[in-house]
């Protein structure tokens, strides 16, 4: 009977634990319920109708190309998937977990992220990475991207990762914990209407670069999108959204590099940095954080800009009469219309 | 025999050496006084006790003591 | 691979799992395999290191154990051809030579162990992808300090007819390396383990529930106590903050110490448990010491007792120190002569003490204040006895009591706190300046929330040393873990809240720090 006893409360024990582990690490790992940035990639798994043209990359795509306007105005159907800081292997699972589910006319990237070598934050890297949705494309995701003092179980129970915010909890963490994440962006773009004009008396020059290739590990994975795209026969498009900060300055030399492997492989390749004029960017009005970022405003420049070149260029059809198609995107358009006004 | 105790009860006062049978398990004797037993057997009895029989059992009463120096003694 | 790791208890699992799988006699083997398993983490040149320990030690051994062996069969068979002077005389000359051998054999360790923590750091070598490259490479190597004391230990032991000799070099190389010990001890003798790693062991539940028990406590000491401290420590220490933080100081490295040495040691001893092998204590409960020298025998216990019977005894007994001690007592007096040998042991044999855990001034002179201290406390014994006569009910109340021990830990952090500086002139200036910086004030004005350290972690951390005190207390008699075992209900709750207090309070991993997993803050 004892024995008996000793048994059951063991493996009650054990399975308190485990329910304790996963209850606590859900709380804590919500850390981010009012982070806008938390949460850019999971909607793309409640899409279910196909799309012209997917944009994989960072912030540049997400903060630059709007399905709704591209749509709107060209009858091309779209969707982003780019996540804060996504560096080339993030962009290269994601974009091979998105050719599973549907094969696009064209995958347009943005090559901002190829001057990343590794990982820059763990933190970020580790947020975009956990909205995605469990797959042999996650798992890849994860070990490509993992620093040194990560563990690849802290993925899977994320009290590892998170059990230092304890003392940090309140209410809400507890009542957001198990709801789905909310998805507040438009067909993966995130709308920003703030508007913090570059400041014209910052005389600040970018910094040397020390090397001037682009890392390899970063072009290699270049080379796998470039490959999978071939394969499945969809267009490879490469872009460079325009900025006008000293920050993540886009150097000469770099560009020369893409435009090098560009024609090596035959894509088309497309940079808006210092094409203001032809888009019509005014850098005291589109953007909002001193010419880092697009606000809303310029974002729509510039996908209409580059819808203009998607529809002429890459001859994507314009689906604006067909009637099942606009009847989805009309409702898309509504709803970013709603915010776009009412803020 | 006589003469053991008596070093001992120089070591430490009011312990009944006769009886007691946890010198060493009770931290009676520490290791400073193990030397310093050793070095005042060394004299009395001209024995040298080498560092190998330093084992608790061979110190935890004065009758072991007693027993170690004479089976030294006859070697 | 760290003990206090996840790495460390998936490695356990498998191997209890394949050690109690296989037959029984090949057990040991398993436990072989973990071991060099273990030593593949810490990389090739730690594994040459154990490995050249490993063969010198046994070479040592067997030729000992030949010689004892040769030497018993010819006393025996010259029982009556031979005197018994002349048989004392050949025993003597044989012995000479067995020691001259032992002698060689612990010079060739000793050399392996100095090199590596000495010297290595101004001729050391690394191996590179294009070879070995020679340079100012200071070597970390897993594990030497412990397996060189336990390989010592073993060819003196032997040497002295204490020990068995193991003719198998397997098992030979499985007592010098068996796995657990090798990071922080303890410093098991073969008289300990010897024989336990050759018998065959069968599942017990018991063990292996207390000894799972036994790392989740250590874990509990290790990750919720000691280091959440540490962050105050190093805070500290860099800003050489005096006063009353010199005093705080003290204390957070004693509990550090404790909760990482003590909860390292748990770690170390469940996990043999599981295995169902009884390594020896390392703690008996060290901070209820009531003197220096009844610490020292609470404390890192096994380092205590190998530096006792292979440097104390032999020394304080060599012919040159009972030489000493006769001229002292014919020149100085017999009191003088008579501590002279013990004295100047203990003092070698502190400062040696002292030199294992580095060479640099402030471990010489934390040696040192140890076996002054100790020295000092002993002259004073004929007072405390004096004192314990005339006033036996006061010396046996509780208040005295707890004030010797109180003594004891505060004098013991003080001398603790010269492995925090590295520094000896620093250390004293910090010390001193407790006497002229009184800013005891500052700590109640929010100084102890400007040490790195939350106040929600000072909670945690004291109700951590609240629950450490009161299981060191229950388990004075017997471990608190085994009366456990007999109230089933009671102890997989107690393990299951350990369980989660450890993952949730536990200092491990990156931190959280929530501006970090703001994109746009970092722009700003």
């Amino acid at each position: 009977m004892k024995k008996f006893i000793r048994i059951i409360s063991f493996v009650c024990a054990l399975l308190i634990v485990l329910g304790a582990v996963i209850c606590f690490g859900a709380v804590l790992q919500d850390a981010r319920h009012d982070n806008r940035e938390a949460h850019l990639l999971c909607g793309y798994y409640d899409t279910t109708d196909p799309h012209d043209v997917i944009f994989i990359g960072d912030c540049e795509v997400y903060e630059g190309f709007i399905p709704a306007t591209l749509f709107e105005e060209y009858g091309i159907t779209s969707f982003v998937r780019g996540s804060s800081q996504q560096t080339v292997w993030q962009s290269y699972h994601i974009l091979a977990e998105t050719l599973e589910k549907e094969t696009p006319r064209a995958v347009v990237f943005n090559v901002l992220a190829l001057h990343y070598g590794e990982t820059p934050l763990e933190a970020i890297s580790r947020m975009a990475i956990e909205d995605m949705e469990w797959s042999e494309h996650k798992l890849d995701a994860i070990k490509a991207s993992m620093t040194d003092e990560e563990s690849l179980l802290s993925y899977f129970l994320p009290i590892l990762r998170y059990h230092a915010r304890w003392s940090e909890l309140d209410s809400d963490d507890f009542k957001h914990a198990f709801d789905k994440h909310v998805d507040i962006t438009h067909q993966g773009y995130l709308m920003q209407t703030d508007i913090d004009p570059v400041d014209t008396s910052d005389t600040r020059k970018p910094d040397d670069l020390l090397n001037t290739a682009l890392p390899k590990r970063a072009m290699e994975y270049l080379d796998k999108m470039t490959a999978l795209c071939r394969e499945k026969g969809i267009e490879l498009i490469l872009v460079k959204a325009p900025t006008n900060s000293v920050r993540y300055y886009w150097y000469p030399e770099w560009d020369a590099q893409i435009v090098d492997y560009a024609e090596e492989n035959g894509l088309a390749y497309y940079s808006m940095v210092g094409k203001d004029e032809e888009i019509g960017l005014d850098w005291s009005q589109d953007t909002y954080d001193k010419g880092l970022h697009l606000n809303v405003f310029g974002a729509e420049k510039v996908t209409s800009y580059f819808g203009k070149i998607l529809a002429e260029n890459h001859g994507l059809t314009d689906h604006r009469d067909d009637a099942e198609l606009s009847a989805i995107w009309e409702e898309r358009i509504n709803s970013y219309y709603n915010e776009r006004g009412e803020k | 025999m006589e003469k053991l105790i008596e070093i001992l009860e120089n070591l430490h006062e009011g312990i009944d050496y006769e009886t007691c049978e946890t010198l060493i398990d009770d931290g009676i004797l520490d290791s400073l006084d193990i030397v310093t037993l050793i070095t005042d057997i060394n004299d009395a009895f001209d024995v040298a006790i080498p560092p190998e029989e330093i084992l608790p059992e061979n110190f935890n009463s004065a009758k072991a003591i007693f027993a170690l120096i004479e089976k030294l003694d006859n070697i | 691979m760290n003990f206090a790791s996840f790495e460390f208890l998936a490695f356990l699992a498998v191997l209890t799992l394949v050690y109690f799988l296989v037959p029984k006699k090949v057990q040991w083997i398993v436990l072989l395999l973990g071991s060099v398993v273990f030593y593949a983490f810490a990389g090739f040149v730690s594994f040459f290191f154990l490995l050249f320990a490993i063969v010198i030690s046994y070479i040592t051994v067997q030729i000992l154990g030949k010689r004892i062996e040769s030497l018993k069969k010819y006393l025996e068979e010259t029982k009556t051809t031979l005197t018994k002077d002349e048989r004392k005389a050949y025993r003597a000359k044989h012995k000479n030579t067995s020691l001259v051998i032992l002698c060689i054999g612990i010079f060739v360790m000793t050399l392996s162990l100095v090199y590596v923590k000495y010297l290595s750091s101004m001729i050391g070598f690394k191996i590179t992808e294009r070879g070995i490259s020679f340079g100012k490479y200071a070597l970390e190597i897993m594990g030497i300090s412990y397996y060189t004391f336990i390989s010592i230990g073993y060819m003196i032991d032997v040497y002295r007819e204490r020990a068995a000799v193991e003719r198998n070099f397997f098992r030979h190389a499985l007592f010098v390396s068996f796995f657990p010990q090798l990071a922080m001890g303890p410093i098991s003798r073969y008289a300990d383990t010897g024989e336990q790693l050759k018998a065959t062991h069968s599942f017990d539940a018991k063990e292996a529930w207390c000894g799972f028990l036994r790392i989740l406590w250590g874990f509990f000491k290790k990750l919720v106590v000691a280091d959440a401290i540490a962050p105050a420590i190093g805070f500290i220490v860099s800003q050489k903050l005096g006063g009353i933080y010199f005093i705080l100081l003290c204390l957070f490295y004693s509990i550090r110490i404790y909760g990482d040495f003590t909860g390292g040691i748990d770690i170390v001893l469940g996990s043999a448990q599981i295995l169902g092998i009884k390594l020896p204590e390392n703690f008996n409960r060290p901070f209820s010491s009531k003197s220096t020298a009844e610490y020292w025998n609470r404390w890192h216990m096994t380092m205590g007792n190998w530096f006792t019977n292979y440097i104390f005894y032999p020394l304080s007994l060599t012919k040159t120190m009972q030489k000493l001690s006769k001229w002292g007592r014919a020149k100085l007096g017999t009191g003088v002569g008579k501590r002279l040998p013990v004295y100047t042991a203990t003092i070698i044999t502190w400062l040696a003490t002292g030199l294992w855990h580095g060479i640099a001034w402030n471990f010489v002179v934390w040696g040192l204040l140890n076996g002054v201290v100790i020295l000092i406390s002993q002259e004073l014994n004929p007072l405390y006895e004096k004192f314990r006569a005339r006033f036996p009910k006061l010396w046996n109340s509780a208040p005295y009591q707890s004030f010797m021990a109180v003594r004891t830990f505060l004098l013991m952090s003080l001398i603790r706190v010269f492995d925090c500086y590295c520094d000896v002139p620093l250390t004293f200036d910090r010390f001193f300046s407790t006497f002229y910086t009184f800013n005891i004030g500052e700590i109640f004005k929010g100084g102890l929330l400007e040490l790195n350290v939350s106040l929600t972690q000072y909670i945690v951390i004291a109700v951590g040393i609240v629950i450490m005190t009161a299981v060191s207390r229950l388990s004075a008699e017997k471990p608190l873990r085994e009366v456990l075992w007999g109230k089933p209900i009671l102890g997989n709750a107690i393990m299951a809240i350990l369980c989660i207090a450890i993952l949730v309070f536990g200092s491990y991993g990156l931190g959280f720090d929530a501006s970090a997993f703001i994109y746009g803050g970092t722009f700003n």
